[in-house]
This record gives C-alpha cells, sequence and structure tokens, in this order.
C-alpha cells in the first residue's frame, strides 16, 4: 500500500502534467485554426459521447504538417537551427577543450576551487549571462570602445544582431556543460600512458593527438551532445543576440505562438522539432552506456 | 609530476576571463554614474536606489521568490519520492514510462514544455497565475532533482535501513531517522537546484503566466529587449550577489559536513579497535 503511494503521487502529476499537455500538442497539431477560444477546431466534446469523439477523430488531419513542407521558412529554420547548432558546438569544443585540459593538469589542490568556478556561472542566470554580451557587443559598446582605442580597427565592427553573436553567445552559455564531462575523461586518464607514448618516441603534440584525445572521446562526445540537443530549440540567446536574419527553430515557434496566435501551426512546429531531437537524443543515451559499461 | 606548462596557465587564464569578463563588466557599469551605459562616469549606487523604487520590479521579485520557493519545495518532495521509486522499487507496471517521463524534461525544449503546459491548463480551463507557474516549474525541476537524489540513492548502503528496522522502526520512522539524514546532502542541493532554475525561467513562464503574475525573468526580458540599462545592471548583480553566496556558502557547508562524517567515522573505528 505504501509502495504504491509512493510510485503514484509523482507517477500521476508527470501523466498529467507532461503526457497529457504532450497529447494535447499533438491532437493541436492535427487540428484547423479557427476564430474562437481557444483558437482552434474540432474541440473534444465529451458530452456526445461515442458519437462526438468520432466527429473529433474526424476533424484532424495533417494539413498543418503539410503546410510546413509548403512553405520554405519552417524548412530553413530546422536547417539553420541544426547549422547553428553544430557550427557553435564545435567553437565550444575548441574553446572547451583547453580549460578542460589545463584544469586536469592544475595542481591537486587547485582543482576543486577550479571546478567550483566552472559551476558558478551555471548556477547565475541564463538571461543574464546573456545580457550581459548586449553591451560588450554593440557598436558603442565595450569591445569596440577597446578595440578603436587600441588602433587595432577604425570603424566599429557590427557584431551585435548578427550570427556571430549567437555563435559567442551560444559557446559562452553552453561552456560548462562541454568543460565538465570532458574534465571528469581528462582527470581519469593514467599520466604514465602518456610518458610511455613518449618513451616510445612520441613528440609530444603526437602523444596528444595519439593517446589524450582517444581517451578522452567520451567526454568529448558527452559534450557535445549536451551543447548540441539543448542548442537546437534555443530561444534566448538567438531573440536577444542574433538579428532578423537568425532563423532558429525556437524563435520561430515563439513568434508563431505569440503573435500569430496560430496554435494548430506552432503545435505542428514543437512535435518536428521534437522529432529532429529524437535521433541525438537517442545517440547520446548510448554514448552513456557504452561509457558506464566501460566504468564496470 | 610535470611541471604545470605556459600552455595550461594561459589556457586557464583565458578560458576563466572568458567566462567572468562579462559579469565583471556587467558588475562594475551597475555602479556607473552615467545613464549611457557605455560611458563611465564615475561611481555611483543610484541604480540601485532607483530599484528599491521601482515597484513593478519589486512585485515581479516578490512573484519570483514566491513561486521559486513553493514550486521547488514540492519539487524536491515528489522528485525524492521519484528517485526512491527508481531506485528501490524493482520492476512495476508502466516502469519504462516512469522513467522515460522523468529523463525526457530534461532534454525538452523549454519552448515545447512551455506550450504544452499553456494548451494544458486552457484545455481544463485553469486561470493563468501563480499557480500554473508553480504547477508547471515543479514539473520540470522534479525531474532535475529525482536525477539528483537518485545518483546518491544509488551509493547508500540499504542495509543502514534494513538494521532500524530490525531494530523496531517503522518503515516510515526509518526513512525519517536513517535514510532521510545520509541523503540529505542529495535532497539540498535538489532543492537548491530547483530553487536556481525556477528562478532563471523565462521560457516556460511565459507561456504559464497570465497577466496576473509577472516574473523578474519576464520583466528582465521585457526591459532588455529595448536594449542595455543601467538599472537592469544592478538588478543582475544582485541576482549574481545572492547566488555566490549561496553556492560559495552550499560547498563550504557540504564540506565541512563531509569532514564531520569522516572524523566520526574514523573515531567509530577507534571505538570499534580499541
Amino acid at each position: 500500500m505504501r509502495r504504491l503511494i509512493l510510485i503514484a503521487v509523482p507517477y500521476i502529476w508527470l501523466l498529467a502534467l507532461f503526457l497529457v499537455p504532450f497529447i494535447i500538442v499533438l491532437k493541436i497539431a492535427l487540428s484547423d485554426a479557427w476564430l474562437a477560444i481557444p483558437p482552434y477546431v474540432p474541440t473534444l466534446d465529451i458530452s456526445a459521447g461515442w458519437a462526438g469523439f468520432k466527429d473529433f477523430l474526424s476533424g484532424l488531419d495533417f494539413e498543418n504538417f503539410i503546410f510546413l513542407t509548403e512553405d520554405d521558412l519552417y524548412w530553413k529554420a530546422y536547417l539553420s537551427s541544426l547549422k547553428i547548432a553544430a557550427i557553435s558546438t564545435l567553437f565550444t569544443l575548441l574553446v572547451g577543450y583547453p580549460i578542460a585540459y589545463g584544469m586536469a593538469k592544475a595542481p591537486d589542490e587547485w582543482r576543486p576551487t577550479l571546478l567550483m568556478l566552472v559551476i558558478l556561472p551555471f548556477w547565475t542566470s541564463f538571461l543574464i549571462r546573456v545580457y550581459s554580451w548586449m553591451g560588450i557587443l554593440s557598436q558603442e559598446g565595450y569591445l569596440n570602445q577597446t578595440l578603436m582605442s587600441l588602433g587595432l580597427i577604425s570603424e566599429p565592427l557590427i557584431i551585435l544582431n548578427t550570427n556571430a553573436a549567437v555563435y559567442i553567445g551560444i559557446v559562452y552559455t553552453y561552456l560548462p556543460f562541454m568543460i565538465l564531462p570532458i574534465y571528469s575523461a581528462l582527470e581519469k586518464l593514467d599520466a604514465s600512458l602518456i610518458e610511455a607514448a613518449e618513451d616510445l618516441g612520441c613528440s609530444r603534440l603526437s602523444a596528444f593527438w595519439l593517446v589524450t584525445i582517444p581517451l578522452s572521446k567520451q567526454g568529448i562526445i558527452a559534450g557535445c551532445f549536451l551543447v548540441f540537443i539543448p542548442t537546437i530549440g534555443e530561444f534566448v540567446i538567438p531573440s536577444l543576440l542574433g538579428g532578423s536574419q537568425t532563423l532558429m527553430i525556437g524563435k520561430v515557434l515563439w513568434e508563431e505562438f505569440f503573435s500569430n496566435r496560430d496554435w494548430p501551426v506552432a503545435s505542428a512546429v514543437a512535435v518536428i522539432l521534437l522529432l529532429i531531437l529524437v535521433i541525438p537524443i537517442i545517440l547520446f543515451q548510448r554514448n552513456e552506456q557504452k561509457q558506464r559499461e566501460a566504468n564496470e | 609530476m610535470r611541471r604545470f606548462s605556459w600552455f595550461n596557465a594561459t589556457s586557464l587564464t583565458l578560458g576563466f576571463a572568458f567566462l567572468y569578463l562579462p559579469m565583471v563588466i556587467l558588475i562594475i557599469y551597475s555602479f556607473n554614474a552615467s545613464k549611457l551605459v557605455t560611458v563611465w562616469a564615475g561611481f555611483s549606487t543610484k541604480w540601485y536606489g532607483e530599484l528599491m523604487q521601482n515597484e513593478a520590479f519589486l512585485d515581479a521579485a516578490w512573484v519570483t521568490i514566491k513561486v521559486a520557493v513553493i514550486s521547488s519545495t514540492i519539487a524536491t518532495a515528489l522528485g525524492t519520492m521519484a528517485a526512491i521509486v527508481m531506485v528501490r522499487s524493482g520492476r512495476f507496471l508502466g516502469r519504462t514510462l516512469f522513467s522515460g517521463m522523468i529523463y525526457a524534461p530534461l532534454v525538452m525544449p523549454e519552448v515545447i514544455t512551455g506550450l504544452s503546459l499553456l494548451l494544458l491548463f486552457i484545455g481544463i480551463g485553469l486561470d493563468r497565475g501563480v499557480l500554473t507557474i508553480v504547477l508547471a516549474h515543479t514539473t520540470f525541476s522534479m525531474c532535475y532533482v529525482s536525477v539528483v537524489v537518485s545518483s546518491r540513492l544509488v551509493s547508500f548502503d540499504q542495509s543502514l535501513e534494513e538494521a532500524a528496522l530490525d531494530l523496531g522502526c517503522s518503515p516510515f520512522q526509518a526513512f525519517f531517522l536513517v535514510t532521510l539524514p545520509i541523503i540529505a546532502p542529495a535532497v539540498i542541493s535538489g532543492w537548491l537546484l530547483a530553487f536556481t532554475l525556477s528562478l532563471d525561467d523565462l521560457v516556460i513562464a511565459s507561456f504559464t503566466s497570465g497577466p496576473s503574475a509577472t516574473t523578474l525573468p519576464m520583466k528582465i526580458w521585457s526591459s532588455v529587449r529595448l536594449g542595455v540599462s543601467p538599472e537592469i545592471n544592478a538588478l543582475s548583480t544582485i541576482m549574481i550577489g545572492i547566488v555566490t553566496i549561496g553556492v560559495i556558502t552550499a560547498s563550504l557547508v557540504s564540506k565541512s559536513t563531509v569532514a564531520r562524517q569522516q572524523r566520526e567515522e574514523r573515531a567509530a573505528e577507534r571505538l570499534s579497535a580499541g
């Protein structure tokens, strides 16, 4: 009995507030937009019984999905989200790996502090961290001021409201997600392996390529997924730092819902976004599984 | 051991400069006397004063704290229960679905979580406001809590609880007197995580709140869209300060707890050896 309550309470909560809402999204994605409250038909009329249910089912169709394939805005948004996510994941890796490597090589007594310094930004507001870059990157911002006073440039660089600013914002906010798994892989790495490679005639650089990188592969893969997956649906960064030409699907969904008030299309966008995310999520879990098995 | 090389020192310095410089600049310029955020015109705390006069911000701050405290507390209770179910309950009907629902919100884009919850609230005719934000935040943060707590539960020695049961505790007592104190650090860090997630959330709150309730991130969002302002810098500085103090305190507390536990264990060993 006690066990039943223990299982039932969180179970019912998740069913009611996670699974059911999701089914509603799926249902509305198959409905038509209508000038009403709520702004879509058909609605399920429970009082009409079975006949009402049949009416409801016959009112559903794939029109919204067909609409998404016809309007190339959506294709472009999905593709450009994938592209932005892939490029910024690569940049995050290039920035994060040396930091993780430096942390793993740092003296033992520094490591807890360094680790804390990486985790601390993760606890500070995401919105504030993105916002802090607006002042730096804007035309009269701190970066341009510094570069101009150093005489490196004569005209201010236009960075804010371009894709470059979006990349910087993503690298900055997701950096801890990249550093932590790579650090934990590098920390476990046995230093004598590298010494052995060098004794056997490897240069330091080739020892790094042939020993360190392959042995930290799991950490690299985990870090890349941890950056790539949430970036695809990102909304705040492209809206604050990106420009009008920055096309990302999270932003499209938001505008479809709040500006166009087209709920069925917004729902259909959400369903396809999830389908796109399924593949990287499954790959990520496989990688985690492999890692667990390797540790055992 | 190899000497700490120049390359590593440089990459650490540059890396941490990159992580912290934006926030340091933000904090410095929150004390700028000028309304123009990029021109330094002397030290002043007037923006903090103006912030304290701004009713809209204070209201939003109050709503945010209320939502964060309530939702993280419920989420901690539900998440701990879910963690116990995941680690201890063995097989039961629909277990796969259950663990799926625990892990899915962790990777679900916020726009989708927000949209789906909003559609649910409208579907059942629930007025949007503080209550709906609390429900939404509880749902996604309980999953984080359950991941944190279950990683602690896995390494927990179950024989301790069995011993308590053998010595006449009811299962309820055994949980509160033995298990809970041992997993408490994980439960507390789960609560803190849920609290900051709620404090920080913009997207889900925007979808699930109504005109009666505006949270601080929503308020910041609407003013930030118009550009950088010294008032927002001041507000950000306060929020960064609170989080920094909280995280450092939490880590010091957990460090001293670990040290105390080790001392007690050593004392127990000495006793049993002597």
